[in-house]
């Protein structure tokens, strides 16, 4: 199983042929597992890893926002974070331990949109005393992958 | 020019096969199943370690036989992996690749018209650097029904036959990525410490074991004192462009290969040496790779026995042998058909001795893709060009 997430982590749209020849499992077992996996919610979904910055044209701005809060009775910071991961803005958001609580990556089509997002959403909620925010300047690698364009290293075609 | 150059480099290396090499090199868009490397890059803690040596102006020479540091590594790896003790002082030796530990132990040990026991299929280098000392080459030919393992039978007849001054063993093997069990090791053993011969053991896949551990062929009882064992980075390590290797036996042996290498090399070149010595700490990243190869070796085996070409499972290395034999083509009119229908490469099994003209080496240290793309091409071949 760990090796069929492995595989799928680094290319999600292999065939479940191909999956099959490289586990050496059955490709009717694979499916199972596969689904399996999707219905426990492990593999949570299939995705593109896209490097905007090559993309003709506008251009989304991406934003790292601390966001200091206080924790509620009973529920903690469970309650707070969902009020505010709910908003499509919000891309990812992570509870932390050390200076700040909540960690946001928000996405906008400005530098604007997301200060908007901050001043009229996020700061006037009760429960959040606090944000700082970071705009993202470039990506160099995200989720395991190396985004710049590699270089190709041409080894000689045939050797011993 | 050519009576200057003497007549054992002239009678070197088959020039059919180098003729091919070429065309493939100078043929676009190839697939190649046909490389003898990994596809992957050193991982980057050893290639950070190389740019940091560099940047502290580590670049002069070292002692002949190797920084003290590399040594005390290699020493302790052994004796951790594979409970093997050789002393760091006098029983270890770096060396520019396995290469260049093979050329010192035949020089060191071989006088001219003595005999030396090659096990073939063999890599080229073997036979050439024992003609080069003017040795003699005793063959042992294996076969496809053998499984491309010596008979131990056939190796005591040969012993009484020629008094063969050594033999060479490797394992895992290139080209057959055939090795050797624990058990069948002893055999041979049992057979070889009889006689009055060295083994030279290059065991330069070592790490890259599929099936079961790898055992050196030193670790058995009373074998450390007639075996010359080298042992290498670049393939386990993926550090072949690194040049570094290492050669551990009786002191005795290696002092005097020392003085060789002190004369023609003088030592390994110091950032391969400090890189080697990360190497040797990044056993993470070795089974990562092996990993990956075990599930190519997977793959192109089971397309090539289903396309008809029988191949061995390879127990080690990245490398399998095929039989072309129904195709009714020698190895290299195969490949070279090969390359030119459908532009896939692979290595003449006539390369590695002229009985395996039946045979093809197939790499699997190619990308995934590539492997795919290349089997799609080759059954393309059978249909449109084979008879079968």
């Amino acid at each position: 199983m760990e090796d069929v997430l492995k595989i799928l982590e680094g290319n999600a749209r292999i065939s479940f042929e191909d999956l099959a020849k490289l586990t050496g499992e059955k490709e009717p077992e694979l499916r199972k597992m596969v689904n399996k996996l999707e219905k426990k919610g492990v593999i949570v979904k299939y995705k593109a890893v896209i490097n905007k910055e090559l993309l003709p044209g506008e251009r989304s701005v991406l934003a790292l926002i601390e966001v200091k809060v206080s924790p509620q009775k009973d529920v903690g910071f469970d309650a707070i974070a969902e009020r505010i991961y709910k908003f499509p803005e919000v891309k990812s958001c992570y509870l932390l331990s050390g200076t700040y609580d909540l960690l946001l990556v928000v996405e906008g089509k400005s530098i604007h949109t997301i200060a908007d997002f901050v001043a009229e959403k996020l700061a006037p909620l009760e429960a959040v005393k606090g944000t700082v925010t970071h705009f993202m300047l470039k990506k160099y690698k995200e989720d395991g992958v190396i985004l710049r364009k590699k270089k190709e290293i041409k080894r000689l075609t045939i050797t011993y | 020019m050519d009576r200057f150059i003497s007549h054992k480099v002239k009678n070197l290396a088959p020039s059919g096969i180098r003729q091919f090499f070429d065309l493939v090199l100078k043929t676009k868009d190839v697939v190649s199943l046909g490389v003898g490397e990994p596809d992957f890059a050193a991982p980057w803690r050893i290639r950070e370690k190389a740019i940091y040596s560099l940047e502290q102006g580590y670049t002069s020479y070292t002692s002949n036989k190797g920084l003290l540091r590399l040594r005390l590594e290699i020493a302790h790896f052994l004796k951790k992996h594979y409970r093997l003790i050789y002393d760091p002082g006098e029983e270890i030796l770096v060396t520019t690749g396995v290469s260049e530990g093979l050329d010192l132990a035949i020089r060191t040990i071989l006088n001219p018209q003595e005999r030396v026991i090659l096990v073939y299929p063999c890599y080229v280098a073997y036979p050439a650097v024992v003609e080069l000392s003017a040795g003699r080459v005793v063959p042992l030919y294996t076969s496809f029904e053998e499984s491309f393992k010596i008979n131990p039978e056939k190796l005591k007849e040969l012993i009484k036959r020629y008094k063969p001054k050594a033999i060479i063993l490797n394992y895992p093997t290139n080209p057959t990525g055939v090795s050797y069990s624990k058990e069948e090791l002893k055999e041979l053993w049992r057979v070889l410490s009889k006689e009055d011969l060295l083994v030279i053991s290059d065991e330069i896949y070592d790490l890259i074991t599929y099936n079961f551990k790898h055992t050196p062929f030193s670790t058995f009882k009373g074998a450390k004192g007639k075996t010359i064992y080298l042992g290498g980075f670049s393939k386990n390590y993926a550090m072949t462009g690194f040049r570094i290797g290492f050669a551990c036996g009786r002191r005795e042996l290696i002092e005097q290969m020392s003085k060789i290498h002190s004369f023609v090399m003088l030592c390994a070149p110091i950032i391969s040496q400090l890189s080697a010595i990360e190497a040797l700490n990044s056993q993470k990243d070795v089974e990562s790779m092996v990993k990956e190869y075990r599930r190519r070796r997977d793959f192109i085996v089971g397309e090539l026995n289903n396309l008809g070409f029988k191949t061995l499972l390879p127990q080690g290395t990245f490398y399998c042998f095929s039989s072309i034999k129904n195709t009714g083509l020698s190895s290299l009119e195969f490949a070279s058909l090969l390359l030119k229908k459908v532009k896939v490469a692979v290595v003449p099994g006539e390369a590695f001795g002229l009985l395996y003209r039946d045979f093809i080496r197939v790499s699997f240290a190619s990308p995934f893709p590539d492997l795919k793309e290349a089997i799609l091409r080759i059954r393309k071949f059978k249909e449109q060009y084979l008879k079968n």
